[in-house]
């Protein structure tokens, strides 16, 4: 019988596979940021052990970051301390560092990806969840907590039990106006917060292949929300063309080793799979979520479900999300007033969505009274943003291109929702307090938070199209 | 000392809340500190305090009637975030177990790791436990991982439930993961050698 993709990489990373005992895994990537991370260093420090390989682990700053005025110290003095840690932990345990003012500094899910860190084939983690991000180029990429941030740096290994295996197809093509962040949406929302736990998810169909790199990422980054360990996409041409020529990417003879290598990371036709879900993507349209877990999802001219057609044991959780919203149920959401548009944050801050934002505020002006928050996933993202005018485009639709870093997705930084305030936002969730305390927060596309920018509500995008 | 669980009998803290995210656990701005104690002040911090710091009557860890060492939650416990933090605020507030229908992924590992015990149990047996704690808020919950059972005390209802053999081993013994591993630096080393390029 043949083998799934996530099987044919876990295959080639076991160390040690005994009964009873979780397989021990090789971590081809370990990606660190200064939340997770100082707990982990101590406790090397506590056992006397060093970074085991420490060329195989890079580290950012990203979610303590300001970004506005990078160049000068950060304000918040606890903020500072944890950036400042890092620097520190990763100068004494020789691990490489792309700190503030560092060009390659950003989201660690926006970097890896664009530095050609991130490849096909690979076993990569990170304390964070979203690190699923990198499935986009057929790795095993899964968040872990510090515990094993600290393994893993100790021992460039982790304990794993091998994940049941998910293949959710999106065959057809999408209709204009609705982004890959529809499509994850459109998913979790069919299949709960909690649907693909205990689950590795192949994402396939023609609707997946046609997507770019930077869509599928934002695809695989979105599968923890569903709460699967992780997402991937099997490689292809578009996959290669990404790669080839990126900073750390194989060059020459090695080029074409790895190359004939990725070629074979494809789930076998008889392959098997725990479970198959199929979706067409002409049923999907710009989605936006309505409640406080991204689950809570609607089409964007639909209706919040009415709380007569809920299990009678959502009813208690579903009434505290809408309360907390200040939402009705039955109720539509276009026309909703929006007080900030957020896009940002690991789900969609790299160059394709600026540009796509970029074009389509072109020659218009954003609403009177809200706040827009364009915030690039990394240097390099802003640097390019600038290279082609995007930055001036902005400005003249009277919005702000800021600095790097993970911003208004989790208000850890200085960017946070004002309480009772709605954000459509371009992040990835939407729970209580997520962006500040007792901010609302409508998860959407770039498109769709594009559009409520100059409208200053929330609105169907295709009717500007 | 050395941390270990096997068995715990106590009264509990019922959150009777479905999809609790580690959002909600610990907020992202209290992930500022760089050790692992002192989060428990902050466990469930803006459903205990209100925007001026004051404790909301309503919440029920503000409620004296609740105490205990097991927390007791609605399903799909710990979605979001993977920060450890939200396992060692529940820890650092006292808590021993966790008790759900369900358990998202990561924070499972994550407090299997720090010997805070999951213990998934069916929705009629949750329901149950809310009921018991409902009727009577001293009701004790007994819990014991040598022969994984969970037992409401005073009906003598109990359930089992799953762990994986490994976790069981390494919480009744205070073993630890990274003692396993480099265990076996040599089969380590010998997979780094059998792999021409490193992926």
């Amino acid at each position: 019988m043949g083998k799934t993709l996530v099987d044919k990489i876990w295959d080639n990373h076991v160390v040690v596979s005994k009964a009873g005992f979780p397989d021990v895994l090789y971590i081809n990537t370990h990606f660190i940021h200064e939340v997770t991370s100082p707990q982990a260093f101590d406790g090397l420090r506590r056992r006397g052990l060093p970074v085991f390989r420490t060329g195989k682990t890079h580290a950012t700053a990203d979610h303590n970051v300001p970004t506005l005025d990078q160049h000068l110290p950060i304000k918040e003095a606890l903020s500072r301390h944890q950036v400042e840690m890092l620097s520190t932990n990763t100068a004494e345990f020789g691990v490489e560092l792309y700190g503030l003012g560092h060009p390659y500094q950003g989201i660690v899910h926006v970097i890896g990806p664009e530095l050609g860190i991130t490849l096909p084939g690979m076993t990569i983690v990170c304390g964070d969840s979203h690190t699923s991000t990198h499935g986009a180029f057929g790795a095993i990429a899964f968040g872990i907590g510090t515990s094993e941030v600290e393994e893993v740096l100790a021992t460039q290994c982790i304990l794993q039990y091998r994940p049941k295996r998910m293949k959710i197809e999106i065959n057809g093509q999408l209709k204009k106006g609705v982004l890959s962040k529809d499509i994850i949406l459109y998913i979790i929302a069919q299949i709960s917060a909690a649907g693909g736990t205990g689950y590795f998810v192949e994402f396939a169909g023609e609707a997946i292949r046609s997507l770019s790199m930077e869509a599928r990422m934002t695809i695989c980054n979105m599968s923890i929300e569903m709460g699967a360990r992780g997402g991937l996409i099997a490689p292809d041409d578009t996959t290669f063309a990404y790669i080839k020529g990126r900073e750390f990417a194989p060059k020459g003879a090695n080029w074409d080793k790895a190359l004939a290598y990725w070629k074979t990371l494809y789930s076998d036709s008889d392959a098997q799979f725990d479970k198959v879900l199929t979706y067409d993507a002409a049923n999907i349209e710009p989605m936006i979520t309505y409640g406080t877990n991204p689950g809570m999802g609607i089409g964007i001219t639909q209706h919040i479900p009415v709380v007569e057609a809920l299990d009678e044991k959502e009813k208690v959780s579903f009434k505290k999300s809408l309360e907390y919203m200040d939402l009705q149920p039955g109720a539509g959401l276009l026309g909703k007033k929006v007080d900030y548009v957020f896009i940002g944050s690991c789900t969609n801050s790299r160059i394709e969505d600026l540009r796509l934002v970029a074009e389509f505020v072109k020659g218009k002006k954003k609403a009177n009274d809200i706040t827009v928050w364009i915030v690039p996933g990394s240097k390099q993202v802003e640097a390019q943003a600038k290279a082609e005018g995007l930055h001036e485009v902005f400005e003249a639709a009277g919005f702000h291109l800021r600095e790097p870093g993970c911003s208004a997705c989790l208000g850890m930084n200085e960017d946070k929702i004002p309480a009772g305030m709605y954000c459509i936002s371009t992040s990835n969730r939407n729970f209580e307090g997520r962006q500040g305390p007792n901010a609302r927060t409508f998860l959407a596309s770039p498109l769709t938070a594009a559009v409520a920018a100059i409208t200053g509500q929330v609105t169907d995008v295709r009717e500007w199209l | 000392m050395k941390k270990v669980f096997k068995h715990l009998v106590s009264t509990v803290v019922p959150v009777n809340i479905e999809n609790v995210d580690t959002d909600q656990i610990i907020p992202a701005r209290f992930l500022k500190a760089t050790t692992r104690e002192g989060f428990g002040e902050n466990l469930f911090r803006d459903w205990r305090y209100d925007a001026n710091n004051q404790p909301k009557p309503d919440f029920i860890l503000n409620d004296p009637t609740y105490q205990g060492e097991i927390l007791v939650a609605g399903k799909n416990f710990g979605c979001g975030s993977s920060r450890e933090h939200a396992a060692w605020a529940i820890a650092d507030a006292g808590f021993k177990v966790v008790v759900s229908s369900f358990f998202a992924d990561i924070f499972k590992g994550n407090a299997l790791n720090n010997f805070l015990l999951t213990v998934q149990v069916s929705e009629d047996f949750l329901a149950k436990i809310f009921a018991a704690v409902k009727a009577d808020p001293a009701a004790k919950i007994e819990v014991d991982l040598e022969s994984q059972y969970i037992k409401i005390v005073a009906s003598g209802e109990q359930e089992g439930f799953d762990i994986n053999p490994y976790k069981k081993a390494c919480l009744i013994n205070g073993y630890d993961d990274i003692d396993y591993i480099l265990s076996l630096k040599e089969d380590i080393a010998r997979y780094e050698k059998s792999r021409e390029f490193n992926f």
